[in-house]
């Protein structure tokens, strides 16, 4: 369901796109396969969008937490662009890394650095490309009333199998179902660093699904449940679950770009080595002010400074 | 001018004969489909070996902190792979799918093959047909959205507080092997000469004697088999049991409670790991240790069907 809604998410923003920035500056030599192709061409010209065209064929996987993003920007790049290719992946942020290693995708997304999870020497040999950052929400069931808020400590103390009940920290008195991301998840690993302080999680009482997906369902479904997932999802979902604050913070895309909600990490774009061509322009165009300043907030990631 | 029109004919039709001869497509094509499917296998066992084995000789992780009952991939100095909570697991949800599934299959071939009228074979046969065709996938979304609220607002008291659970494993993985089995155990039943059958009515038995004292002993070995062939499937399959079982890497304690696989947890690491570190490595060896299992199967499968061994 989550999956349908992203592609119907992207699609109609890709259609938005296409009608607002509509031509292409250096199509020169394709260009009336380019105005055949999208008729938006003929839509004002005069917008400041200079988008550098390469044509060609690139893939990128890894992370599905970056996904939703990376297929957004592919989207409206080739809505730029007939005559580029950029097919989007999931798969995981391992996948991402060792096939961008093995020179099977030309870009690798991870949500944590490749110096994690590679040997030093492997990992030297990638660059990383910083795009954006993204923000996880705590999430509870809806059966769990009165707990909007939790504090770094208390939600510790859940995660850990400290506290058990709702009770403790001011809602019903209810069982605490706790969901996690299998260990290897960036998800897991990134709130594991920044809110569990690395405290190991209760896994032996706790239920493991193994995608933000998979995750949003359980907890919509388990009355006492809490979880944390992507921000994209969370406001995908919205209907079925009770977004916490982080230490009285609001989990907003305006928090995640001035610092102050902390529970986020950066979303890395690797390549084998300096990249060429359609890679190059494409990550360029990432880092400009389509991706950064429109897409980025419309998915809910946090835009980079450049 | 009779002699002239003949000779090329002939000659061309021998000619063609000796080369297709000598060339034998056929024979050439049929054998390299052989070498290349036994190929095939050697080269995926010799992968999944060698990476498996790869957690001992390359990352020298000791075989005690494998056989093990603590999962711990990312704990540093206390890291431990403990696979025991996943063997038992796959073991425990396929014998308990396997224990529901193996009566209703065989009551079902039976009915197909010794009682049921024609047009209720007819509608039967097809239904297991369809039943064969559904993807693991919807098994495990009516799972999740069906069978696990289900046994968590129904059946609360018998301790299924999450519905997540080890027998909501076992239940949908006895819906998906139920149609193996039947269907083997159909033609076991089909293949049992008719003269037993006449045999044991001429001597005034009832169906249900000659079911119970004729067909069922006779049909032993070939039943065996086909629970063995349902309990393989069972211990391959991955996304529907991923689905309901929640999940949970500790040694399985309750059928009310969440547990794990190999498949499940396997499907669950494999994208966030990278090769060549030790967590990718242990989770390739519980593919050798699956392999290894459906090792076991085959060879039970092949004692039973050895001829000469059959009632």
């Amino acid at each position: 369901m989550s999956i349908i809604a992203t592609s119907r998410r992207v699609g109609a923003f890709a259609l938005a796109t296409a009608f607002v920035v509509g031509a292409c500056s250096s199509s020169a030599t394709t260009a009336p396969a380019a105005s055949a192709a999208a008729p938006s061409a003929a839509a004002p010209a005069g917008s400041a969008a200079a988008v550098n065209c390469v044509s060609g064929s690139i893939t990128a996987s890894g992370s599905t937490a970056l996904q939703p993003l990376v297929a957004a920007a592919a989207t409206a790049y080739q809505g730029h662009c007939p005559n580029a290719t950029i097919q989007v992946q999931g798969g995981g942020s391992g996948t991402g890394l060792t096939q961008v290693l093995q020179g099977a995708v030309q870009i690798g997304d991870s949500d944590v650095t490749a110096e994690s999870k590679l040997q030093p020497a492997d990992a030297a040999t990638l660059v990383d490309h910083v795009v954006a950052s993204q923000g996880w929400i705590m999430v509870n069931n809806p059966s769990v009333t009165g707990v909007t808020n939790l504090t770094t400590d208390q939600a510790k103390q859940i995660w850990t199998g400290a506290i058990t009940n709702w009770k403790a920290v001011g809602g019903p008195d209810q069982p605490i179902v706790l969901i996690l991301r299998p260990q290897s998840s960036g998800t897991r690993a990134t709130f594991k660093a920044i809110v569990l302080g690395g405290a190991a999680e209760a896994s032996g009482q706790a239920l493991t699904e193994d995608s933000n997906g998979a995750v949003t369902t359980a907890v919509e479904g388990t009355p006492g449940a809490t979880s944390v997932i992507g921000f994209a999802y969370y406001q995908q979902n919205k209907s079925g679950l009770v977004g916490l604050q982080l230490d009285g913070v609001d989990a907003s895309v305006a928090n995640l770009a001035n610092g102050t909600y902390k529970l986020q990490a950066l979303g890395n774009l690797y390549t084998k080595g300096q990249p060429t061509g359609l890679t190059a322009a494409f990550l360029d165009y990432m880092l400009g002010p389509e991706v950064q300043g429109t897409i980025i907030p419309s998915l809910f990631y946090g835009p980079v400074s450049k | 001018m009779t002699d002239l029109a003949l000779r090329p004919t002939s000659a061309g039709i021998r000619r063609a004969r000796t080369t297709w001869e000598r060339v034998d497509l056929p024979r050439r094509a049929t054998l390299a489909a052989a070498v290349l499917v036994v190929l095939l296998v050697a080269l995926l066992l010799f992968f999944i070996l060698s990476n498996g084995i790869a957690l001992f000789t390359a990352s020298h992780v000791s075989l005690s902190s494998v056989i093990n009952t603590n999962w711990n991939p990312d704990a540093g100095a206390q890291t431990t792979f403990g696979i025991l909570p996943f063997v038992t697991g796959t073991l425990g949800v396929m014998l308990v799918a396997a224990l529901i599934a193996t009566p209703l299959s065989i009551g079902l071939a039976l009915f197909m093959a010794e009682v049921a009228p024609n047009w209720a074979r007819s509608i039967t046969r097809p239904a297991m047909e369809v039943f064969v065709g559904i993807p693991s996938v919807v098994y495990g979304w009516l799972g999740i959205t069906v069978l696990v609220p289900y046994l968590r607002e129904n059946w609360a008291g018998l301790g299924f507080t999450l519905g997540f659970s080890w027998f909501a494993g076992s239940l949908v993985l006895a819906l998906m092997i139920l149609p193996t089995i039947t269907s083997v155990a159909y033609d076991v039943f089909l293949a049992i000469p008719a003269d037993l059958r006449g045999a044991s009515l001429a001597m005034g038995t009832t169906r249900w004697q000659t079911i119970r004292h004729i067909l069922l002993p006779a049909a032993k070995a070939g039943l065996a088999t086909a629970v063995v062939l349902g309990m393989m499937r069972a211990a391959g399959e991955a996304l529907a049991v991923q689905m309901v079982i929640g999940n949970r890497p500790v040694m399985p304690t309750s059928l009310t409670e969440p547990l794990t696989t190999l498949t499940s947890q396997i499907t669950l690491d494999m994208g966030n790991t990278v090769s060549g570190e030790p967590w990718n490595q242990a989770l390739w060896f519980m593919g050798c240790v699956l392999l290894l299992i459906s090792f076991l199967f085959v060879l039970l499968v092949r004692r039973f069907g050895r001829p000469g061994e059959s009632v």
